[in-house]
């Protein structure tokens, strides 16, 4: 049986890599507008876009059963030094396919790592961690709060 | 049956520009951009993701853009779509207990761990026409935050019952079997518990919700609750074979509904409540709870209750709800059947020249004596 990576906490990679898959076009092209020249590469596998089948189970713990397809990308590169780097998100965009598979190459350079982490993983995570908070605030909002109208006599 | 006929080649290319222009409409108006219909229009285009079984909201939105919004025929052009991609693999199973919650209640329990969320919702709106929507708004709506977010997870209410063993309970099956495919095996019966589902997931909408009126109504003998209705983002990951480990691909929004149905017992098991399970795409709070109820009642077999109204009968129900093939099985009937029509035509003329026939032989008969 495979790992539950919904209880698993997540490897440095799984967790860069989630968070390349979340970030938009716009978010890669200025991260990398941002870092200058980047490192020679090849395309291994030109991004490609195809399905993933979502699974659920029924009740929401019980038999595994398809819920339909989701459109999803994937891309790998190799860098000069041999480094593939892999991306896969939801959707149909190849431009950032290609980009974030390169930022995971480059992710596993130590000669790279520690400057993509401050300047592009680590705000990237911090604001779709935010954006996912004020999500949460709006709908706490409308949290009921019953123990007003019971207060009393109740 | 109908035959293929050559010719109208013309008159197709001029009804292709004609509906494109009618699409349109009015020149003088602008056009609907594809992005407007996904971010104002998300039910529908949570709908058409649900019933052409695709997520993606551009798409969906695409496929009601060229539709004009008909929503089948947008589901079609989704089906049509997926067919053209190739299936890089399965998900692991989506984990909605793990839900980034936007909306959260239950009719059975008034106080919750996590509490009652209404989220967006139109429910506790009157129904009034809100003519401000007609006119140029020069102000951008805007929700009120509260100070710190809901809690991270919430229990699924179904499972706060499991605890206590009055639930039904709900378990994978041994060794936790990957799960059929209606899009790579036709349905066979009876079918299990994920045939069944994976078809109302894709199944249309209006269909289950009717049939799960007719349900509350006494054609089946449920009385269900909405034990709990949770919308929401949840994460999909994937496990790339040349990785080897778990990748998360981004949200996906589900609505989740999970009805308390009364009780069964057995022998051996004693008197508890049972389960219906509904899960959508996007905000399909309808869809959700009507699949949910009808998941109940196509349990009708295991609990040995007698199946005698269609929500209760598999093949009635997994074989009429698909609005894709519905709609082209109705709509077939367009297509030229000119030498199936020849046919009848031709027989009702001879039946008609026979009867004939038969009663100016009789009248002769009838003259002679």
């Amino acid at each position: 049986m495979t790992v539950n990576p919904h209880t698993e906490s997540k490897t440095p990679r799984q967790h860069w890599m989630s968070v390349l898959a979340r970030a938009s076009l716009k978010d890669l092209e200025q991260a990398i507008a941002s870092l200058g020249p980047m490192p020679a590469y090849d395309v291994m596998k030109p991004a490609e876009t195809g399905t993933i089948m979502l699974e659920g189970r029924a009740g929401g713990a019980g038999r595994r059963f398809n819920i339909g397809e989701a459109t999803m990308t994937r891309c790998v590169v190799r860098l000069k030094d041999g480094t593939m780097g892999f991306s896969y998100a939801l959707g149909r965009d190849k431009r950032k396919a290609q980009l974030a598979a390169l930022l995971d190459g480059m992710l596993q350079l130590p000669t790279h790592a520690a400057i993509l982490h401050n300047s592009v993983i680590g705000p990237l995570a911090e604001q779709q961690a935010s954006k996912k908070i004020d999500v949460s605030r709006k709908a706490a909002a409308t949290k009921v709060d019953f123990f007003t109208l019971v207060r009393g006599d109740g | 049956m109908y035959v293929a006929v050559k010719g109208g080649e013309a008159a197709i290319l001029a009804t292709h520009d004609l509906i494109a222009e009618e699409r349109r409409g009015d020149p003088s108006i602008p056009e609907l951009s594809v992005a407007q219909i996904r971010e104002q229009m998300a039910l529908s285009v949570a709908r058409v993701m649900n019933e052409g079984s695709l997520y993606d909201r551009d798409l969906g939105a695409l496929a009601l853009k060229q539709a004009q919004g008909d929503v089948i025929e947008a589901a079609f052009l989704m089906r049509a779509y997926r067919t053209t991609l190739p299936r890089f693999g399965s998900s692991v199973p989506l984990d909605t207990a793990a839900m980034a919650i936007r909306r959260r209640i239950s009719a059975t329990y008034k106080d919750l761990p996590g509490g009652q969320v209404l989220g967006p919702t139109y429910d506790y709106t009157h129904r009034l026409f809100d003519f401000a929507l007609m006119a140029d708004l020069g102000s951008e709506p805007e929700a009120q935050v509260a100070v710190s977010p809901l809690d991270n997870t919430m229990p699924r209410v179904p499972d706060i019952l499991g605890d206590e063993g009055l639930m039904e309970a709900e378990s994978p099956p041994a060794d936790d079997p990957r799960p059929f495919d209606l899009t790579r095996d036709p349905i066979e019966f009876p079918a299990d518990r994920d045939v069944r589902l994976q078809t109302m997931a894709r199944g249309d909408e209006g269909f289950l919700l009717g049939l799960a009126y007719s349900v509350q109504r006494g054609f089946g003998s449920n009385h269900p609750f909405a034990g709990e209705i949770r919308l929401g983002e949840v994460s999909v990951d994937f496990i790339p074979e040349e990785l080897g480990f778990a990748i998360d691909l981004g949200d996906v929004t589900l609505t989740e509904c999970q009805m308390v149905n009364q009780f069964q017992g057995g022998k051996d098991i004693p008197p508890q409540f049972t389960r219906g399970y509904g899960l959508a795409f996007g905000h399909s709070e309808r869809k959700a709870m009507s699949m949910a109820i009808i998941d109940r009642s196509l349990k009708a077999r295991s609990f040995g209750e007698a199946a005698e109204y269609p929500a209760q009968q598999e093949e009635f129900v997994l074989y009429h709800c698909d609005n894709v093939e519905a709609a082209g099985f109705v709509e077939h009937l367009k297509l030229p059947h000119y030498v199936d029509f020849q046919g009848e035509l031709e027989l009702l003329r001879k039946i008609r020249r026979e009867q004939e026939e038969r009663a100016a032989q009789a009248a002769q008969l009838e003259a002679a004596e």
